[in-house]
Order: structure tokens, then C-alpha cells, then sequence
């Protein structure tokens, strides 16, 4: 007696044990719970291509000659075969011409100073009309792509918030062993110096055109403008 | 830089238009690039098979052989392309590397071939891509293992030993390799039996004999012939101990000696007797004493210098230290889940003999492994139920790590199968290359003999001149221009020599290698020091030809300083004769070492004092040692 009572209490351990299990699986297969296999999903989402328009459009569009245009493309191309940067691609590669210092911040402003639709991504003509402009464009243009690169929000003013943002992103690049040492408010110092040179008003804020006029006033900045013109 | 960055280097630039404003002071100049900017196809031609590429391709790894101004050196300018005569089927993923950016690792290929491919073509292996990475990787070391087991193997035990070895060398040596002498093969041998005396002696020990008269109990053999016993157990361990001195003394460092594994053994393997000698004959004690007669059986293992496959095995199973580790770990884990549940589900019934956890873990143990003894049964359905399973998978974790010690094994053993090959390999190579050297040698007496001659008639030369390669001229002339920078000559063995006017040339065997025998020349020189007879000099064969028609045949070396006075009696007639070329052996004070080979100058070559018994080249008698 006592041992069938025992039995039976054993058999119910194991009746109870295999509900359980069923119900685990039950719910798995609903997919209410996940088990760890979830890791196919993932792989149909990266295969985006992105295709530019034709040459001829972009020869139109930009300043560069059709070979100029094309050895451009076969880089883009090699480097992003699916035809786009996104941001963690952009800071990676324009991080590997900053070694010391860390350039992910400035990479950040670049970023979106490149990607005019504000897409998250840049294709090749964004990248080709930025280059444009830098490379070929005139000095007006330089320096509004310029303004717009420091301006961050976009609301055609830059204050110095912006600006020093802008400014410790590009000591950031330098990193940490510099002659002189940095200190701590050097970039204050360069913000303050840079708008006493071009807030004309005293504002403030600097618009698109006090930056343009004190810029054109400068004759460094106007001599380096040419400098660039052949990197292609 | 990493892989692509040149391609990106003018868009950097150009966004360094942004600092403009901020800049406090104006920017340096930028470099001026006079190269061409556009982009060109170019050629490339390895070995016939064509390839072409842009330039920028090429051009994004500036500090590789194709990305730099080095390819320039391959440049051909009749066909416009560069030409290199590499290996196509490599070339095909090097250039790949170049436009994808990854470097991949043909799996057919041999590693070292790629290597070299890599190095040529200023590659850092490093870039493999993380898809080949492994196998190249595994492939390497596996190649490394290789080539280190073939040095170790050239440099073995069995060359033999630096003539001046100390008396302890040559011991140690007998000892790590028996099969060097005959002693330290006996040695070996009586070693091996005692331990087998020993091994058995201590199994027959505890059989049970007949009792002596007068008792009735069976009493193991080991107390009815104690004395016996304990002789033979003496002798072992005697030998035992002057074996394990004998290796100490012997052994080049002592302390590195004193802990290895064999060692151990050995001093395990001894210990007891002196223990138990030490100790005195006391009830108390005695009972650690009998413990310690399980050491006793630790001399089998003194075998393993005896056999290879033991110490094969011994080796596997530490190189599988890991997964045996795991193996227990695992098993152990199992173990105590089934007994857990084991014990739970036998709890109730009454008689049961899982009485508690541990209880159960013998029950597990013996289920696991499949012995089933049957000492210990579940009663209750469920605990057979759970039986059952633990039995099904008790079979499925031991069977897993086996396979890996198994491939272990096999693997180790090959490898040492492989040592004993190389060798047998090695013997056979190292004849071949003492041959090889031996042709050379022959073939550079050989052009001299032909260079004498030749200076002199243009026939000969047609004669002698075989179809020696436009290399071997020059390597031998090479030699040739050593010899007269050191003054010394070439040796070498027996060489017909192409005389047949020498009456009796006797080849000197002089087996003394390299240049300048000395020693040799002045036992020779002390032997004949009063003869008359020229003696030829070691085994130098030269044959040279005298001019007849020339008088003044000027000695030329020293060796002439302190000869008889030369008349060298070579008015013989208008005919070539070749003379031997002797020089006779001074005293030691003046070596005869140096001879001057033949040379085209002016002065016609005699080399040597020629001491001629006789004109006409027929009676010429030139005797060597």
C-alpha cells in the first residue's frame, strides 16, 4: 500500500515535470518567449544598393570632368559596394587619417554637413557635390558650405555654443599629447577670439553673412582657399 | 593604413576646408604632385599570363612591392608593362587582394610557396581576411611543427659525440641513447629484466603456496620464502640506486634532472625498500609500511624508458589534459543530477539502499558506465524510469571525449613515426650531397687541369672543354681566384688523372679535408724526408704542362727556397709532357702549402720544384704517399 502510494506520488513528480516542458515549448512556438535563435532575422535587412544617377547628370550637376567623376565612382564603389556610407562607416574611415586623437565627433559634424537630405546616409552624389563645392567651387560657395558645417542646427545662425562644440571636436582630433598642452580653455579662448573676428553686430551670433564678409576681409583664410583646388 | 584609406585620403583633404575660418594662422603649401592624375591601365605580365589593372588599384597600398616605385625594377620597356616571373596562380589572389582589400588563402596551396609569394610581393601576412585566417593559420604551425622536428632531427642523438666529450658526457649520452654503444646497451637490457624480475617478484609474492608442514592455512608465497624475496628485492633495488646515481652524475644539469618525471619514478620506485629498512619492526607502524609496498609497483612504470609507445602514451594523455578535464567535469555533474533524482524517487520504499545522495552516486557511477553490478536496483517505476535514462546517457559522455584522445594519439604517434623517417631520409640526403660536393670538387680539379692545358695549345682545349655551363666557368673561376687570394689548394680524393705519361701515379688518398692539411704534409714530409724520390704532395693531382721551349722555368713558391737545387731538366725536347706536379716535403718550417695554381701570365707555369729524374716524360717517376 504504502509503496503504490509511493508510486503514484513519484509518477506525478514526473506528470508534472512534463507538463512543464510541454508548456515551454507551447509558448516557444507561439513566440511569445524566444530561445536564442533569433539571429536569422537579422540578415535580410543589409542588402541595400543604392545606384547613382548617370554620369552625364552628375557632370552636369558638379564641376568635375567625366574621368575625374568616374575615378571618384570606381573608390566610392570599391570601398562601399553597396553604394552608401552610413555614419559608423564614416567615422571609421575618417578616423584612420587622425590616428593620435579621436575624430569621431568631427566625423559626426561632417557627416551631416555631407548628407544635404539628411537621409542617414551618404551616396555618391552627395559625396560628389560636396567635393564639388570644396574642390571647384567658388569662394562663396566654400565658405557657405563652410557656415553650414558649423552650423549644427541648422537654423542659419551660428552662437558659440555651436561653435565650441565645432572647435573642441577638432582639438579632440589632435588628442593628447600636443605641444603646447591644451588646456582646458583653449577652445573657449579660440571660440572667443573667432567671434570677435566675425560677429560684426555683436549679436551674438554669427549670420551667413557677417561669416561670408569677415572671411572674404581675411587674407589668410582667402590665400588657403586656394590651396585645395588640386587634391583631384 | 588599413586597407582602402588612399582612396579616401582627397576627400579628407578637401573637407579640411572647414578648418579654414578657425585657422589662426594661414596653412602650409600643399605638396606638389607632378604625377599624372589620371587614372591609366596598367599591365602587368607574370609569366606569361596577362593581367591589367588601374593604377589607383594598385596604388591604394603604397608600401607593397606593386603599390610602390619598386615595380618600376620590373618594368620592360619594349612591351610597355611589367613583367615578373612569379608563380600566375598566386599572383591571380594577390591582386585580388589589392581590389577587394582582403587577402584570402588558397587552400590547395602549399603555405610555404604562399609565404613566399607574400614576401616577394611585400604583403604582411597579417591582412588575411578573418574567412582564411584560421586555416592559414593552422596550416603554418603545422608547418613549423614540421620543419622544427626536421632541424631537431638533423642535429640528433645520433651524431656522434665532439671527439673531446668529457667522461660524464659520453655517460649521459649512453644513457639517453642505448643503441650508441654496446655497454649502455647491456646496460639497458639489465636495467629492463630486473624491472620485470622485480614486477614479478612482487606479483608472486602474494600467491598462495602451500602452507608449510604442520599448518593448515594457505599462506602466500611471499612469507613462506621471505628470505628469497627480500634477496631479490635487494639485488633490484641495488641495481635501481647505482642506475639512478649513475644518472645523476651523469646527468648535464642536475637540478632539471631531479625533476622530471622519470626521475620521480625512479626515486618512488626505490624509496620503499629503504623505508622500510629504516623503519623498525613495529605493529604500529607496520601498517604504513604495507602502504608503502603499493609503491613498490610504480617500477613498472621505469619501463617507459624502455618502450617508445608507453612514453607516447603518456605524452597523449597529458596533451588531452583538457578533455579529459571536461570528461570528469561532465561526468561528474551527471552524476550528481541522476543521484539527486535518484535518491528523490527511491525515497519511500522501505529496504531501499539508496539511503542518501552519496549513497546513490555508486548506483550512478556503475549505471553510467554501463557495469551494472546489480548490488544496487530502483524499486519504484519512476526511479527505473530515471534509471533507464541515466543509463542511456551515461553512454553518450563517455563517449564523447574519446574520440578526441584517439585523434590525439594517433596524431602524436604518427609525428614520431614521422621523426624516424625523417631520419632514414636525412642518412640518405646528406650521402647524396656529399656526393654532389664530391662532383663539384672533381669538376673544379678538372678546369684547372683543362685551364693549364689550355693556355697553351687551342687544341686541347677543344678536348677538354665539355659542356661545361657558362656557370660552372665562372663558379670555377671563382674558386679559382679564392685559391690564389688564399694561397691554399683544393684537396681531393682519388681523381684518374688524364695522364698517360705518369708511369705509376698512385692516387693519394689523402683524406684530409679542407685546405691546408698541415699536419698531414708533415708526417708526409718526415717520411720522406730523405728521399730521393720526388714525392708528390698529398693528392695534389695537377698536371700541368711546361713550356719546353722556355729556359728560365722560375720557381714560383716558396717551397723552392729550401729545395735541392732545381735543375729543372725540362729541355726535353719540343714535346709536351705533363709533369706531376711535385714539390718535396720540407721541414716543418717551411710548409710546402702554398703552390700557385696555374696561371696565363707571362711566366710559364711551374708551380713546383720539379725534380726530375729523367727527361723524357716516360721515365717519369712520381711516387706519392
Amino acid at each position: 500500500m504504502e509503496r503504490e502510494e509511493h508510486s503514484e506520488n513519484s509518477l506525478h513528480t514526473i506528470a508534472i515535470i512534463l507538463m512543464c516542458c510541454g508548456a515551454v515549448k507551447m509558448l516557444h512556438m507561439l513566440g511569445v518567449i524566444t530561445v536564442d535563435d533569433k539571429a536569422d532575422d537579422d540578415l535580410e535587412m543589409t542588402m541595400v544598393c543604392h545606384r547613382p544617377e548617370g554620369l552625364d547628370q552628375l557632370q552636369a550637376q558638379t564641376n568635375f570632368s567625366k574621368r575625374e567623376l568616374q575615378v571618384l565612382y570606381r573608390g566610392f564603389k570599391n570601398e562601399c559596394p553597396s553604394g552608401v556610407v552610413n555614419e559608423d562607416t564614416f567615422k571609421q574611415i575618417y578616423s584612420q587619417f587622425f590616428p593620435h586623437g579621436d575624430a569621431s565627433q568631427y566625423a559626426h559634424y561632417l557627416f551631416n554637413a555631407f548628407d544635404t537630405a539628411h537621409s542617414g546616409s551618404i551616396m555618391f552624389e552627395d559625396f560628389v557635390t560636396a567635393l564639388s563645392i570644396l574642390l571647384r567651387g567658388t569662394v562663396t560657395e566654400k565658405l557657405q558650405w563652410t557656415f553650414n558645417l558649423y552650423d549644427i542646427n541648422r537654423d542659419g545662425y551660428i552662437n558659440k555654443e555651436e561653435m565650441t562644440d565645432i572647435v573642441r571636436a577638432i582639438y579632440d582630433m589632435m588628442g593628447k599629447y600636443t605641444y603646447p598642452v591644451l588646456k582646458t580653455d583653449t577652445p573657449k579662448q579660440h571660440v572667443d577670439a573667432f567671434f570677435q573676428k566675425m560677429d560684426k553686430n555683436r549679436d551674438g551670433v554669427v549670420t551667413l553673412d557677417e561669416f561670408i564678409m569677415s572671411c572674404q576681409e581675411d587674407e589668410n583664410i582667402m590665400r588657403s582657399l586656394q590651396l585645395f583646388e588640386n587634391v583631384i | 593604413m588599413a586597407a582602402g584609406v588612399a582612396t579616401w585620403l582627397p576627400f579628407a583633404r578637401a573637407a579640411a576646408v572647414g578648418w579654414l575660418p578657425l585657422a589662426k594662422k594661414s596653412m602650409p603649401k600643399p605638396p606638389v604632385d607632378n604625377s599624372s592624375k589620371s587614372d591609366e591601365i596598367l599591365y602587368v605580365n607574370v609569366s606569361g599570363v596577362r593581367f591589367q589593372t588601374w593604377k589607383n588599384t594598385l596604388d591604394r597600398y603604397p608600401d607593397t612591392l606593386l603599390g610602390s616605385s619598386e615595380k618600376e625594377f620590373f618594368f620592360n620597356e619594349e612591351t610597355q608593362e611589367y613583367f615578373f616571373d612569379r608563380d600566375p596562380e598566386m599572383f591571380r589572389h594577390i591582386l585580388n587582394f589589392y581590389r577587394t582589400g582582403k587577402l584570402h588563402y588558397p587552400r590547395h596551396e602549399c603555405i610555404q610557396a604562399f609565404d613566399e609569394e607574400l614576401a616577394f610581393y611585400g604583403i604582411v601576412p597579417e591582412i588575411i581576411g578573418d574567412c582564411c585566417m584560421e586555416e592559414y593559420r593552422d596550416r603554418k604551425k603545422e608547418n613549423q611543427e614540421r620543419l622544427a622536428e626536421d632541424t631537431e632531427a638533423t642535429e640528433g642523438a645520433d651524431a656522434p659525440l665532439p671527439p673531446d666529450s668529457t667522461q660524464r658526457e659520453r655517460l649521459w649520452r649512453a644513457f639517453e641513447n642505448p643503441h650508441t654503444s654496446t655497454m649502455a646497451l647491456v646496460f639497458y637490457y639489465v636495467t629492463g629484466f630486473f624491472i620485470a624480475v622485480s614486477v614479478i617478484a612482487n606479483i608472486v609474492e602474494t600467491v598462495p603456496c602451500r602452507p608449510p608442514k604442520g599448518s593448515v592455512k594457505d599462506l602466500p608465497c611471499g612469507e613462506k620464502y621471505q628470505v628469497a624475496f627480500f634477496c631479490m628485492d635487494t639485488a633490484c633495488v641495488l641495481i635501481f640506486t647505482f642506475e639512478y646515481l649513475m644518472r645523476l652524475f651523469a646527468a648535464p644539469s642536475r637540478c632539471k634532472f631531479m625533476r622530471s618525471v622519470m626521475s620521480v619514478i625512479d626515486v618512488v620506485a626505490i624509496m620503499p625498500y629503504y623505508i622500510g629498512l629504516v623503519m623498525p619492526e613495529n605493529e604500529d607502524v607496520s601498517g604504513a609500511f604495507v602502504t608503502l609496498r603499493v609503491f613498490r609497483v610504480f617500477r613498472i612504470f621505469k619501463f617507459s624508458r624502455h618502450s617508445q609507445g608507453l612514453r607516447i602514451l603518456g605524452y597523449t594523455l597529458k596533451s588531452c589534459a583538457s578533455e579529459l578535464g571536461f570528461l570528469l567535469f561532465s561526468l561528474t555533474m551527471a552524476i550528481i543530477i541522476f543521484a539527486t533524482v535518484m535518491f528523490y524517487a527511491e525515497k519511500g520504499t522501505k529496504n531501499s539502499d539508496f539511503t542518501s545522495i552519496p549513497a546513490s552516486f555508486w548506483y550512478t557511477i556503475v549505471t553510467m558506465t554501463t557495469l551494472g553490478y546489480g548490488d544496487m536496483v530502483p524499486g519504484t517505476i519512476a526511479g527505473k524510469i530515471f534509471g533507464s535514462i541515466c543509463s542511456l546517457s551515461g553512454v553518450l559522455v563517455i563517449a564523447l571525449p574519446v574520440p578526441v584522445i584517439v585523434s590525439n594519439f594517433s596524431r602524436i604517434y604518427h609525428q614520431n613515426q614521422r621523426a624516424d623517417k625523417m631520419r632514414a631520409q636525412q642518412k640518405v640526403r646528406m650521402a647524396r650531397i656529399r656526393m654532389a660536393k664530391k662532383g663539384t670538387a672533381n669538376a673544379f680539379l678538372q678546369y684547372k687541369e683543362d685551364r693549364g692545358i689550355g693556355d697553351r695549345d687551342s687544341d686541347s682545349t677543344t678536348m677538354c672543354v665539355k659542356n661545361r655551363s657558362t656557370f660552372e666557368h665562372q663558379h670555377h673561376h671563382l674558386l679559382h681566384c679564392l685559391e690564389k687570394t688564399t694561397l691554399c689548394m683544393t684537396e681531393s680524393a682519388f681523381r684518374t688523372s688524364r695522364s698517360t705519361s705518369l708511369s705509376s701515379q698512385q692516387g693519394a688518398h689523402n683524406n684530409s679535408t679542407g685546405c691546408c692539411p698541415r699536419r698531414a704534409r708533415r708526417r708526409a714530409a718526415m717520411r720522406l724526408a730523405n728521399s730521393t724520390v720526388s714525392v708528390s704532395r698529398g693528392s695534389i693531382q695537377e698536371l700541368d704542362t711546361l713550356h719546353s721551349k722556355t729556359t728560365t722555368i722560375t720557381p714560383q713558391t716558396r717551397s723552392s727556397l729550401n729545395a735541392q737545387p732545381t735543375d729543372l731538366k725540362l729541355n726535353c725536347g719540343e714535346q709536351d709532357f705533363t709533369a706531376a706536379i711535385i714539390s718535396i716535403p720540407t721541414p716543418p718550417a717551411n710548409t710546402p702549402d702554398e703552390s700557385l695554381p696555374p696561371s696565363p701570365a707571362p711566366i710559364p707555369g711551374i708551380l713546383r720544384n720539379t725534380r726530375a729524374t729523367a727527361c723524357t716524360y716516360d721515365t717519369f717517376k712520381i711516387s706519392s704517399l
